[in-house]
């Protein structure tokens, strides 16, 4: 199959970018990064710069490729990463537009490739269980409810794409940062420092520049890893929680 | 050169509490006074970044992707082992050590086994305490499920994606540290010179691959946790981006490099389904406790599979092994579909292929169960081959996968260079020829979480280092090596691509070094290598410059490394004349096509040692020893 490829070319976080049209050929097996490798061969093989764009493990598990297809993150396959669409869900003669995620907090650095690194500082705000190496108890000390243990794996399944973000008119981290809260809100382990974890994660999203989430619902239908709404609905509720218990906290700190 | 593995003295279960209550300590108020770099942020990487900043040391760690959550131990499936007994089966300690030794066809360290054997149950408690989502039981206890080459379920899961969630459980750890400011991270930055200064290993030079800029990063010690050599066959289930180059460069400087002819070829991978392929998918070992695997018994029979009657089938493992059957450990596995392919038996397109079969799992359990199993895994066959694995099999093939050879470390993970460590996969010590599936992300982890920690620490209490100038020769000589390299390969402007000659190493490879080697094969292999490292440093195509994000000279350093690496991994394969494990030379095989080890000759450890450009490695040798097992053909019949 032919297709025409119009892509997002800039040569650096400070330099403009412009669409540019190239043609290439395809079969059906192919995956669409090997699509695109096809057509980077030929770019180098006739002296110009190859398209810049990120992947790694293209077993949609990284969650390091991405970018948006015609308007969608990730391409028109639902719940897929692009590294893990193939060829058959396209035909001859089509067009396709492809950008790198849109969102202030993620920067361009090239072409198709930008800095996420405001999601490991989310992380690094609180997304964590602070448990020193060796400190641990024997596991089966600790039993989980079967049920809240699938569900906190539902939301441990986060891949840290991105794709969420680029899907949201507002440009929220709310689905990738609530995942976060509701796995580890979910675990008997994660209770110890669940206040302060809503709270500093929740601050962390708006000092990156993310916008606010007014569910709109976008991201569920993009996440390849299939993490729910329900997860922001988790995430408010320990946040409210967190607010209020810090009141409390203070309000008892200051009469003594 | 003698190589002294600093093995404890005294009875096998004691040797590591021995070797702790040795070791000398730092004083807390002088741990931050040390730097260690730990380069890679996978399993061992991450989890050693984050307890060495948790002790208080000042760690700088190393990322070449854009975030330490994206290192290739993500995409590892099934699952991890450990010696818990919580299925009241019969396991021990013991058992879990004589397995992996066994497992790896007798050509691991005793020692080195036994530790992770002993650490692995303190990997689960770290790990669940961190809010990793193990699978449980109704009652709320954790779940098991069984691994190959095994009689006992020890793994521990979380569902197919057991990697993932490790590796973001080490993560958040290294995160934690991060904010409290004991780890800087420098991610999108990759490892491309070892500094060493009076035979000590005392930083790196890396490069940035945002900006382009090369920097020295000094200190203490430095770790190496970068992963395994499998793409030197260019396809294989390993991620794009993982190389060898740090390694290889480390070895250059005078580290010894292990065996490296021990890899390990996966049996259960998506076949390959044409020439732009970029990579291999691996489905997991876990598939294999409800899945049965099969060929036709007729040659060219081209029927789809559901019409072929039970009594037209071949379930060959069950057939060849019956007390393993389809848990056969993986480079038997591999070897056995290998020969069914080559008898004219294989099925898809190809002929590269054989069937993993769930239909009986499903007809047993229900489509709801095996999904609960292995949903994911079924969704990605899927996605990748258009076909429903719950409909009709799965269609499998063997590809690269893991690299049991590497860095040769002593007992405490240091390289005969003082302060380099080598941790995980990118060292040779745990797996001997052959790893057993769900014991990667064990060692990974136990190295990480519960060896470096004491054995960096035990090194840097011993002092003896002096200071290092940010001016000295040694650093400003590394850092004109890292330069001078990228700019000469972007001063060749030839005609081909990196991965043209990329693939085309892999090609000869898999041919030639691949499941099966001969003396003649790797001749070829031997011959050919040198060819292509010559047309590569004069035809290759690097655009753009090294000023900017130019991910064409990252790819070209690598595959220069690995057409340099492969030679050494062919030319160690013929030196090692026997089989074993994953290493199967068909000189060396018994009647029935096992592999046939010759321990009179070959039970040691081939350190290969650098001699400079052009020349051959030397053979230094480090001969196993066991003194608690006795060796035995391996049998899984």
């Amino acid at each position: 199959m032919k297709l025409t490829l119009d892509i997002w070319r800039q040569k650096g976080a400070s330099d403009a970018g412009r669409f540019e049209t190239y043609t290439v050929e395809a079969n059906e097996h192919m995956s669409f990064l090997e699509m695109l490798d096809v057509l980077n061969q030929e770019l180098i093989g006739s002296g110009k710069e190859p398209v810049a764009f990120d992947s790694d493990c293209r077993e949609g598990i990284c969650g390091m490729c991405g970018f948006v297809v015609n308007g969608v993150p990730h391409g028109p396959v639902d719940n897929t990463t692009i590294c893990q669409t193939h060829m058959r869900h396209f035909h001859d003669g089509e067009r396709l537009r492809l950008e790198p995620w849109r969102a202030a907090a993620f920067p361009v650095l090239k072409d198709l490739v930008v800095d996420r690194s405001a999601f490991d500082r989310i992380i690094q705000a609180g997304g964590f269980i602070s448990v020193r190496t060796g400190s641990a108890v024997d596991s089966n000390a600790m039993l989980v409810e079967k049920n809240k243990s699938d569900r906190a794996m539902t939301n441990a399944a986060c891949i840290g794409c991105g794709a969420c973000v680029a899907s949201c008119p507002n440009a929220a981290a709310a689905l990738f940062t609530g995942a976060k809260i509701a796995h580890l809100g979910l675990l008997p382990q994660g209770q110890p420092e669940r206040t302060d974890r809503a709270l500093n994660m929740v601050a962390q999203m708006g000092k990156e520049g993310f916008g606010h989430c007014t569910t709109i619902g976008e991201c569920e239908a993009n996440c390849p890893a299939h993490i729910k709404l329900e997860a922001i609905a988790q995430m408010n509720g320990d946040f409210l929680r967190a607010v209020f218990a810090k009141r409390e906290e203070s309000a008892g700190g200051g009469a003594g | 050169m003698s190589l002294n593995s600093r093995i404890p003295s005294g009875p096998l279960d004691q040797k590591w509490s021995t070797a702790k209550k040795e070791m000398k300590l730092v004083n807390p108020a002088n741990k931050r006074k040390h730097t260690v770099i730990v380069v890679g942020t996978g399993l061992a990487g991450a989890s050693a970044s984050a307890s060495l900043g948790e002790m208080g040391y000042n760690v700088l760690s190393f990322a070449f992707q854009d975030s330490p959550r994206r290192a290739h131990s993500i995409a590892a499936q099934g699952g991890i082992n450990a010696a818990k007994n919580y299925q009241n089966d019969g396991d021990s300690v013991y058992r879990l050590f004589y397995d992996t030794i066994k497992g790896g066809d007798f050509r691991a360290r005793e020692a080195n086994v036994y530790r992770l054997a002993e650490i692995s149950a303190n990997i689960i408690d770290q790990c669940t305490a961190q809010g990793v989502p193990f699978a449980r039981e109704y009652g709320g206890t954790l779940a098991n499920r069984s691994f190959g080459g095994a009689q006992v379920s020890r793994t521990f899961y979380a569902r197919g994606q057991t990697g993932q969630q490790l590796l973001l459980g080490a993560y958040s750890a290294l995160s934690k540290q991060i904010a409290v400011g004991t780890v800087k991270q420098f991610s999108r930055t990759e490892m491309l010179e070892l500094i060493v200064v009076d035979g000590r290993a005392r930083g790196i030079v890396t490069r940035d691959l945002v900006s382009g800029k090369i920097q020295s990063h000094l200190a203490d010690a430095v770790v190496l946790a970068t992963g395994g050599y499998g793409n030197a066959f260019y396809l294989s289930t390993n991620a794009k981006g993982s190389n060898a180059t740090a390694a290889w460069r480390a070895h250059r400087k005078g580290a010894f490099f292990a065996n490296p002819c021990y890899t390990q070829i996966h049996p259960t991978c998506i076949p390959k389904s044409g020439d732009y392929q970029s990579k291999l998918t691996l489905m997991s070992e876990s598939l294999r406790n409800d899945g049965r695997i099969w060929v036709p018994k007729k040659k060219g029979d081209t029927r789809s599979p559901d019409q072929i009657p039970e009594a037209e089938r071949d379930y060959y493992l069950e057939r060849v092994y019956p007390s393993y059957g389809n848990l056969a450990p993986r480079d038997v596995s591999s070897r056995q579909a290998k020969y069914r392919c080559d008898e004219g038996l294989g099925v898809g397109p190809s002929g590269l292929g054989v069937y993993l079969d769930f239909s009986e799992a499903i007809g047993r359990l229900g489509q709801k169960v095996i999904a609960e199993r292995y949903g994911n895994l079924f969704d990605m066959y899927e996605k990748i081959t258009g076909e429903n694995p719950y409909q009709v099999p799965m269609r499998i093939y063997p590809a690269v996968h893991y690299a049991m050879g590497g860095l040769w470390v002593d007992y405490e993970l240091m390289s005969n260079l003082p302060g380099l460590f080598v941790l995980g996969e990118a060292n040779f010590s745990d797996h001997g020829a052959n790893r057993l599936g769900a014991s990667a992300l064990m060692q990974g982890l136990g190295d990480g979480y519960f060896v470096a920690p004491y054995t960096v620490s035990n090194y840097l209490a011993q002092g003896g280092r002096v200071k290092v100038d940010a001016g000295a020769a040694a650093v400003k000589d590394a850092e004109k090596e890292a330069t001078g390299r990228a700019e000469k390969l972007l001063a060749v402007k030839g005609k081909r691509t990196v991965d043209s000659f990329h693939r085309e190493l892999g090609n000869v490879m898999w041919e030639n070094v691949g499941m099966a080697r001969s003396a003649e094969s790797l001749n070829k292999a031997l011959k050919r290598i040198p060819e292509i490292r010559d047309e590569f440093w004069k035809n290759v195509s690097v655009p753009g410059t090294g000023a900017e994000l130019n991910q064409e000279l990252e790819k070209a350093g690598r595959v220069a490394d690995f057409l340099e690496f492969a030679e050494l991994l062919a030319w160690d394969a013929l030196q090692r004349n026997e089989s074993c494990g994953g290493h199967f030379r068909v000189e060396y095989q018994t009647p029935d096509g096992e592999a046939l080890r010759n321990d009179a000759d070959y039970a040691y450890v081939a350190a290969w040692e650098w001699k400079g450009e052009g020349k051959r490695q030397e053979l230094n040798k480090e001969p196993l020893v066991f003194e608690n097992i006795h060796l035995a053909t391996r049998s899984y019949k």
